[in-house]
């Protein structure tokens, strides 16, 4: 078991906001958490990287990372875990970049705030090395860009590239295709999958489209309003228990549907 | 036409806008574009970002000028209406946004937000502001008391509720959606969706409906016009559906990059792999060319323009007989 959480309370002051969470995750899995904006999906995840934002902390319950109790670390051992052990992508991997320096420069970087002992050198073929894995072309000049000359499409996979440079064994993606096109979001979501099976690194995908869950999923998790529903495999889509996923899943469009105006 | 065809009310004719960009190259956001919406019908425009859907509703609303081209509405070319006219004519074309929250004055309470274009138009007096508030904010299906409220104690549907009321609040006969439920979540976005179709039904709004979800542009709209680098290079009407008729190499690329939630295993998704090249000095030959993979030597060379393939059916590729 590479991943697990019991019985997971988070408050934000002394508001409770997530409660009783249970997820169990395996090297080389996928498992996506589906819910609607507020559910606590995000929440969760920000949980389990340890950088739950302002005043939210987690007020019950254990998360064993490895064997490790997450809960008990100190800020310096969070440090060393981040980005090495387990990193995170987002929705808009523009927006964790700065605008006014270029990609090369700022991956660097990161590579040597995580490993002072490489060399600029190392740490620049490194960095090569992860935006070919990726698929994009011509790293060279990738490496030259400031971020508002790439695509959305293109930046997610320099956050993903980012996140995956020192093999982490647990990659959390914050709706990383929401803010994508179709084309671009069927492309980020082959790229995760690739990943997953080069580097068999485990993923947490946070999503609210069931249709991506369905697809990349080997575990699904549904929320609601701070609380997991309903969690399982695959049948949680394709045999849903509870009244709140048969919602959800019947108020996706579904192309060649009955139309709106016929019903 | 079909016997039932209701009457156009909305006909785009030959629409170009161009902008022009630094260093004199010029972005052609919209190409000659023509499109027909009936009354009481939807229309909708699906495309990526960039493909210059937002621009041509842009157009049609006079938000910035065209650089050449026809808007023909009530039988006049509204892109040559000039002041009061002009005014006037905004009455019967409105627009709901994606986002809701951005697009009203944070200070300002709810039965004033409905109500602002009716004031702004002479249309009610300030005594009658409750009293339309309360009327218009039913008809959304938003509780009355929601009056005095500001916009961000609202969630987003109740938010898109609201923008829906101040949008209809002047009885338009258009009502252009620009990616109107994009931002919310999967269920609030079909009731929104359901309460469209409800007022269109009641008051014979037409609407022209933007968004980048092909399943939804399916199950919402009568037509539908696929946009690609400011081309339409599809346009299904006539009944028939995109999902299972659409023809351009892009249409069936745009359905097979949907991501269904009855996925059999062991089934694939196909993405384009290639990037939207840039709308800057688009080449000469089809917008589409680039990325296709039936491209052949004519595709390079000649644009293709949009031929009838079936009543109502139109699509701009050399392939499709």
């Amino acid at each position: 078991m590479l991943l697990e959480v019991k019985d997971l309370n988070i408050s934000y002051g002394d508001k409770l906001t997530v409660s009783g969470v249970d997820l169990e995750l395996n090297t080389g899995e996928i498992m996506s958490i589906v819910g609607e904006s507020g559910s606590g999906k995000t929440t969760v995840i920000r949980a389990i990287m340890g950088c739950l934002p302002g005043r939210g902390h987690v007020s019950g319950g254990s998360i064993i990372f490895e064997g490790r109790d997450m809960l008990k670390n100190t800020p310096k051992e969070w440090r060393q875990l981040c980005g090495r052990e387990m990193s995170m992508i987002f929705q808009d991997s523009g927006n964790m970049i700065n605008p006014i320096r270029r990609i090369g420069e700022q991956f660097v970087n990161y590579i040597r705030t995580h490993a002072p002992e490489k060399t600029k050198a190392k740490a620049v073929e490194m960095a090569k090395d992860m935006l070919n894995k990726v698929r994009l072309p011509n790293p060279e000049s990738i490496m030259q860009s400031y971020p508002f000359e790439l695509s959305g499409g293109m930046r997610q996979r320099v956050g993903i590239a980012m996140a995956m440079v020192f093999r982490p064994k647990l990659l959390l993606a914050d709706e990383p295709t929401s803010a994508l096109d179709v084309t671009t979001q069927a492309q980020i979501i082959r790229q995760i999958v690739d990943i997953r099976n080069e580097f068999g690194v485990a993923v947490i995908l946070v999503t609210h489209n069931l249709g991506v869950a369905s697809y990349v999923s080997n575990k699904l998790v549904v929320m609601k309003n701070g609380r997991v529903v309903e969690s399982g495999k695959r049948e949680v889509i394709s045999d849903p228990q509870d009244a709140y996923t048969k919602e959800l899943l019947a108020a996706v469009p579904v192309v060649g549907e009955v139309k709106y105006y016929d019903r | 036409m079909t016997a039932n065809q209701p009457p156009v009310v909305l006909e785009i004719k030959n629409l170009t806008k161009k902008f022009a960009v630094d260093g004199g190259r010029v972005l052609t956001a919209c190409d000659n574009i023509s499109l027909k919406a009936y009354a009481g019908q939807t229309l909708g425009i699906i495309g990526e970002s960039g493909c210059g859907k937002s621009t041509l509703v842009r157009t049609v609303l006079q938000i910035h000028p065209a650089t050449s081209g026809e808007v023909i509405f009530e039988g006049q070319d509204i892109l040559k209406l000039r002041g009061e006219a002009a005014r006037q004519n905004r009455r019967k074309i409105q627009m709901v946004f994606q986002d809701p929250a951005a697009a009203f004055n944070p200070k300002m309470k709810v039965k004033e937000i409905v109500t602002e274009p009716l004031l702004n138009f002479g249309l009610i007096k300030k005594s009658e502001v409750d009293a339309r508030a309360a009327e218009l904010l039913q008809m959304v299906e938003l509780p009355v008391e929601f009056m005095d409220r500001y916009p961000h104690n609202m969630s987003g549907g109740q938010r898109q509720r609201l923008g829906i009321a101040r949008a209809l609040s002047l009885e338009p006969k258009i009502v252009v959606c620009d990616e109107a439920t994009s931002a919310l979540d999967v269920s609030v976005q079909e009731k929104i969706c359901e309460l469209l179709v409800r007022l269109q039904k009641e008051k014979g709004i037409t609407y022209l409906f933007i968004c980048h979800d092909i399943g939804l542009v399916d199950l919402m709209c009568h037509q539908v016009a696929v946009m690609y680098l400011g081309n339409v290079v599809e346009y299904i009407g006539g009944g028939r559906r995109i999902s299972t008729e659409g023809m351009h190499p892009y249409t069936k690329v745009l359905l097979k990059a949907v991501f269904k939630v009855d996925f059999k295993p062991g089934e694939r998704i196909e993405p384009l792999e290639s990037e939207v090249p840039s709308p800057l000095d688009l080449p000469q030959g089809c917008p589409f060319a680039s990325r296709c993979e039936f491209c052949t030597d004519i595709c390079r060379q000649q644009k293709p323009q949009l031929k009838e393939v079936a009543h109502g059916h139109l699509v701009a590729c050399h392939l499709v007989k």
